[in-house]
């Protein structure tokens, strides 16, 4: 069942979006209004659409090249300079590859850079493993000062930009490729370490973020239909994350699901279990990328032979269930 | 050089290398050889009125910066920081240890003075160029020096850093390349040769100096002429002698990481006295 207090932020508009194109836009509308941004890029604006920002805002906007790396402290250096900079490339290479300038010229000095990443998950789809950041959830959670972003559609995307401005320190915010549906509107305010109950029910608790809360919310209406209830949380904030909400329904189910495109290891179902067994043991199923590297296909096929769509998501309910 | 201001750079740079010694002793680990490779260019930075800095004032807007990039170098660093006036000379005696503001590599948020946490070679460089068109951005005038070791070279970053720094036409940076052709596990050319590095610099559009990195005449022509080039970034290749000043550490891989004995740190002291 949709929450009261929900139903009048969900989005009546039946349009696809996907969370980059949120991010290019909304990027070109905050640097009108605030002038210390700067964006940073690596040969592939067009594709994390920081291209908009760059073509209005030409001297604020710097493409660095295939190198990720330098990016990454460059826009360190920026930060000390009093700059806002926004580094985007794919997820990739913002984790894996700049790992190290990540953590040592802008984590440990706390500086204010924005590191906004696209194409993450294995639904970048055919472009294969090489190009699917499936650890880079672990790797930014387990980099101390960086708080973890990951925002359900495109009003999350922007709502989350707008907060992540207010943040004086390093944020990653984890963007997909793939259009997805729009689950909020305007009416919707995203608060850092608080999570959404985008259902509510008894039966079992399932905890979705980016890409895959659409999923998870067909998942939870094909439930419904049989008569099972859940708690669906839509869990943006990765990093810090809602422990109260996750707590309190772990309590009241006794089961919950985790949901990400994403290795299971190390990402938001690992984030969910470190909290729940410290404070409210429960049983936990992690569905996501179960510790494989991704393969070529459609995003579709994808989530469905790594199972976590939605007939996955429904089985799993239903199998472990009283 | 007026003799004058040469032998007021000599003190301090005998006054940081004095410091640079003690310090390593009292912290028992550290890095000495590639501290005292680069003291005569920090006593030229900091003490001959070249940097736009405070001490009073550590994160004034408009100052100069300084990335020390081979961050294992901090003793001189901290030493020049110190003498400067940064903070008390008394802390240190606590470098590396718990709870000090001395970190055993730069941390920006605990030594003021100090423009950029690092220690993870290869990085520095990139933030310096952040940092160059940072002030370019704001039409602000202020110099941005970065220092890089020769074996800190052999990391890619440094080139992605160096074609960028061109690619934007820096000319409000300078790198220093302190060339003592030593490194953890030997001679540079022997682990990995970066020769020829000027022309390695130069290839990839940066101006290009090279002079002697003790001769405090040849230290202040190259800044000289760095200030003065247009349109690209400078690199000020420094031939130096790793352990400089300490004789018994001069040339010798072994005292890139170690730090001297309680003798040992009297017979260097001794030698810089000499």
């Amino acid at each position: 069942m949709i929450p009261d207090n929900i139903k009048n932020i969900l989005s009546t508009e039946d349009k696809k979006i996907a969370t980059r194109a949120a991010y290019g836009k909304k990027l070109a509308e905050l640097g009108e209004e605030n002038e210390d941004i700067v964006v940073l890029d690596c040969d592939l604006s067009k594709s994390t659409k920081t291209n908009i920002f760059g073509s209005k805002f030409p001297h604020r906007f710097f493409n660095f090249g295939i190198a990720e790396s330098n990016m990454m402290s460059a826009a360190a250096g920026l930060a000390t300079m009093g700059k806002i900079p926004f580094a985007s490339t794919f997820g990739v290479f913002a984790s894996k590859r700049a790992a190290d300038q990540v953590s040592i010229s802008v984590a440990y000095p706390r500086l204010n850079v924005k590191i906004c990443a696209t194409h993450t998950g294995i639904t970048v789809g055919e472009d294969g493993a090489t190009h699917q950041a499936i650890e880079d959830v672990a790797i930014m959670r387990s980099i101390p000062n960086i708080k973890v972003l990951s925002p359900a559609d495109a009003t999350e995307t922007e709502k989350v930009l707008e907060q992540v401005l207010n943040i004086d320190g390093p944020c990653y915010v984890r963007l997909c490729r793939g259009s997805a549906p729009v689950i909020f509107s305007d009416e919707y305010q995203f608060e850092l370490g608080k999570g959404v109950k985008l259902f509510e029910g008894d039966a079992a608790t399932i905890v979705a973020a980016g890409f895959t809360t659409h999923i998870a919310m067909d998942a939870a209406r094909k439930l419904e239909q049989e008569g099972i209830e859940v708690d669906l949380i839509n869990m943006a904030s990765i990093k810090p994350i809602d422990q109260q909400l996750l707590m309190d329904s772990a309590r009241k189910t006794g089961l919950v699901i985790t949901v990400e495109d994403h290795n299971v290891i190390g990402g938001l179902g690992s984030a969910v279990c470190e909290v729940l067994s410290q404070g409210q043991p429960a049983r936990v199923i992690r569905l996501g990328v179960q510790d494989k590297f991704g393969a070529s296909g459609t995003p579709q096929e994808l989530i469905e032979a790594y199972g976590f769509d939605a007939d996955s998501i429904v089985k799993t309910v239903k199998e472990n269930i009283g | 050089m007026e003799e004058e201001m040469k032998k007021k750079l000599q003190q301090s740079a005998k006054a940081i290398r004095v410091d640079i010694i003690d310090m390593l002793c009292e912290a028992g680990s550290g890095h000495p050889g590639g501290a005292l490779s680069m003291t005569d260019v920090f006593a030229y930075l900091y003490f001959s009125g070249i940097l736009n800095i405070d001490p009073r004032d550590p994160g004034k807007k408009d100052r100069d910066r300084v990335v020390l990039s081979k961050g294992h170098a901090c003793p001189v660093l901290y030493a020049a920081l110190a003498e400067k006036g940064y903070f008390e000379k008394s802390h240190l005696k606590t470098l590396r240890k718990f709870g000090s503001i001395l970190q055993g590599h730069p941390d920006m948020n605990k030594t003021p003075g100090v423009d950029m946490s690092t220690g993870s070679l290869g990085q520095g460089l990139s933030c310096a160029v952040g940092m160059a068109l940072g002030a370019k951005l704001d039409k602000q005038s202020l110099k941005v020096f970065a220092v890089v070791g020769d074996g800190e070279c052999e990391e890619g970053q440094i080139w992605e850093a160096a074609m960028a720094a061109a690619h934007y036409k820096l000319d409000n940076l300078t790198v220093f390349v302190d060339k003592n052709g030593l490194q953890i596990d030997g001679f540079t050319r022997d682990i990995m040769n970066s020769e020829p590095l000027a022309d390695k610099w130069k290839a990839f559009g940066w101006e290009v100096i090279e002079i002697d990195g003790h001769d405090l005449d040849q230290i202040e022509q190259a800044v000289k002429k760095a200030m003065d080039t247009r349109d690209k970034p400078a690199a000020i290749v420094a031939n130096t002698v790793k352990g400089k000043g300490v004789d018994f550490m001069e040339g010798l891989c072994e005292w890139h990481g170690q730090a001297p004995s309680e003798e040992q740190k009297a017979k260097a002291i001794e030698c810089l006295n000499r």
